[in-house]
């Protein structure tokens, strides 16, 4: 494998990994917060659908941005209502989730555009530029640096560089702030942080609505950044990688990072080599596409570290009376 | 005694709720979905062009999920349409069990084959048309590399990838064909975004030429040929107007030209094997102003001359599925 190759795939790894990031920071802050939230893959998807499609009318993909992650966030709250207000299996509202977003994102394209449950092809400012990091072009001939810097971190949709940040940003927010410590408070002992006089109501309504504002930014980068335009189900089942992701890193953000860059190098790593061959044994790409939820099941299975749960996720919480 | 009375009632009334319906033909879309602006929008284009020329009138239904392949086509078949038409190689296996079932329904089935003596099964010879875009490739290409992106990893793709393959080196020994497959469930029709990603490995490997026969997918292959300014190659419908200028040529696949024929003979159409080769008709080039500028007088000549060599039957090319291998190398 020469270095043009090992370029190419981490290069492809970081564009793959995006989705999967932001998915899978969205899981973390609700799923911290004690909300069990699979329907990280429709939120994704209803993002990407109202991206392209008010990408598409207003001629900005930053007014696509917006209609996605409001979207998204509506997604949020019907599950925060389901499942926090109404008190409802989470599991079973973010299947709903899912299942809306993949019929109503098709009802909807086919009565608006008639192409078919996808939205026309976007061009020029409908889709987010890539954006050139500054120096880039000055290290390329460096060794080392000039490749990471030069040619894998720069050229990239600007979403890649905002997923980046939240990485630190979540770990902050859920580490040194106040905020953060009630949030995961609410996940681990609810009635603790009852008693103390905070709401935990408002607290996990507040975690859904931050984990929408992140998927919903994840479903614009896929239909307005790395394609262009939707098409249904395009989010191809990305959100549960996402949750395997999350597991995989134990509910930390920093972790996260490494997941899914781990997650997005097997699938770039796939896409490169139909056959992997390594001299004593030839992987098939479909290995490597398995490698993610393989790897999950062996950390829930305690082999590697034990990957514990919020103590209170999944638990609508009822106050004493 | 009262269980068979009790059957012969709703036969009566499903015959009378149904004598509206007598004798129009129907069509079941497969899991890409009718406007997948490629498949089994052909097979719209065809139901929709013998309606507007007799007048008639069809029913057709876009399948969500596995489970409805059966429900769907007794669905048709018990509300007497005839004949029933239906796309793609996973509808074989249901159509097996239904066809028996109904057997003064005549039904068709596109791109697979079931041995029912009421069913007409039509199969295109892919690998012919993929020969010719392939050779079309191996003129076009300056670096000496071609690729293919596949959708599922099934023999029908592989021979769409083989024939390319052998067109591409008949036009030029020296090329290289990489081939990739998007994936082997049938949500591999609808990722643009990883068909996107594999078109950039593809191109850093030196592709300047890509085939994408992935339904879906191709869409981001073909955007993504686009964004890194490399020629592409559409398939089944013709897709040279999705960028114009950008796009080689596209692999037609005249699955409207079976539906079409399907409906216009009706029910007592003529059942057992169709194969819809060059010679038929059943697959081509597309050539129009979208392209015509980068298709030169010499590929147009020799692409004509392979034409008329493969109608004739003096030019082989080999299909995967005849013994699942493929004379050049396509891993």
């Amino acid at each position: 494998m020469d270095i043009v190759t090992i370029v190419q795939i981490l290069d492809s790894t970081l564009r793959l990994a995006t989705p999967l990031l932001f998915a899978c920071l969205a899981g973390i802050i609700s799923e911290r917060a004690g909300i069990f939230d699979i329907g990280l893959e429709g939120k994704l998807l209803i993002a990407a659908f109202f991206s392209a499609a008010y990408a598409h009318y207003s001629g900005s993909a930053w007014i696509g941005l917006g209609a996605g992650v409001l979207a998204s966030v509506v997604f949020s709250l019907f599950h925060g209502i389901a499942s926090i207000t109404f008190r409802g299996n989470q599991l079973i509202s973010g299947v709903a989730i899912n299942f809306l977003a993949s019929g109503m994102t098709v009802v909807i394209a086919q009565s608006w555009f008639r192409q078919g449950g996808r939205t026309p092809s976007l061009t020029g400012d409908q889709r987010f530029p890539s954006l050139d990091l500054p120096g880039a072009e000055a290290v390329q001939g460096v060794p080392v640096i000039g490749q990471i810097y030069g040619e894998i971190l720069t050229d990239h949709g600007i979403l890649v560089y905002v997923g980046l940040l939240c990485v630190p940003l979540t770990w902050y927010v859920l580490y040194r702030t106040r905020f953060g410590l009630r949030l995961r408070a609410v996940g681990e002992n609810p009635a603790a942080v009852d008693t103390a006089g905070v709401s935990v109501v408002r607290m996990r309504y507040a975690a859904i609505v931050i984990a929408g504002v992140l998927c919903g930014i994840g479903g614009a980068y896929l239909s307005t950044s790395l394609a262009a335009g939707f098409v249904r189900e395009m989010s191809a089942g990305r959100g549960f990688i996402a949750l395997a992701a999350m597991i995989f890193a134990k509910w930390r953000p920093w972790q996260g990072l490494g997941a899914v860059l781990l997650f997005g190098m097997l699938e770039a790593i796939a896409n490169r080599f139909p056959n992997l061959d390594l001299g004593f044994i030839t992987l098939p790409s479909q290995f490597m596409t398995a490698l993610p939820y393989i790897l999950t099941v062996i950390i829930l299975a305690g082999f590697v570290g034990k990957a514990i749960p919020p103590r209170a996720g999944g638990e609508p919480y009822v106050k004493e009376r | 005694m009262k269980l068979t009375r009790k059957f012969l009632g709703a036969t009566a009334v499903l015959a009378l709720t149904t004598g509206a319906a007598l004798a129009d033909p129907a069509l079941i879309y497969d899991m890409g979905g009718k406007f997948d602006r490629s498949f089994n929008e052909m097979a719209f284009t065809g139901a929709t062009r013998w309606a507007e020329e007799t007048g008639g009138e069809f029913r057709d239904i876009e399948l969500q999920s596995e489970a409805q392949r059966e429900q769907a086509i007794r669905r048709f078949a018990e509300s007497g349409y005839n004949p029933v038409v239906m796309t793609g190689f996973s509808m074989a296996t249901p159509l097996e069990v239904v066809a028996a079932d109904y057997p003064d329904t005549t039904f068709v089935i596109i791109d697979g084959v079931v041995d029912l003596p009421n069913v007409r099964s039509v199969i295109f010879s892919e690998q012919e048309g993929s020969y010719l875009v392939g050779l079309l490739a191996g003129m076009a290409t300056e670096t000496d590399n071609v690729s293919f992106v596949g959708g599922m990893d099934v023999p029908l793709i592989r021979a769409f990838a083989c024939g390319y393959a052998q067109g591409a080196v008949a036009a030029n020994e020296e090329v290289n064909v990489i081939v990739n497959y998007t994936g082997t469930t049938p949500a591999a029709w609808n990722d643009p975004v990883r068909g996107s990603e594999i078109t950039a490995a593809q191109i850093s490997q030196g592709s300047d030429v890509v085939f994408a026969a992935a339904g879906g997918t191709g869409v981001g292959v073909l955007q993504r040929a686009v964004d890194d300014g490399i020629l592409s190659i559409g398939v089944d419908s013709n897709q040279n107007y999705l960028h114009p200028g950008q796009v080689l040529t596209s692999m037609m696949k005249r699955v409207d030209n079976a539906v079409y024929s399907a409906f216009e003979s009706g029910p007592g159409m003529e059942t057992g094997l169709h194969v819809m080769d060059l010679a038929a008709g059943g697959v081509g080039w597309a050539d129009d102003e979208h392209n015509a500028e980068l298709i030169s007088d010499e590929m147009r000549a020799a692409v004509s001359s392979a034409q008329e060599a493969i109608a004739a039957g003096e030019l082989a090319v080999h299909d995967y599925r005849s013994d699942s291998s493929c004379p050049i190398s396509v891993e």
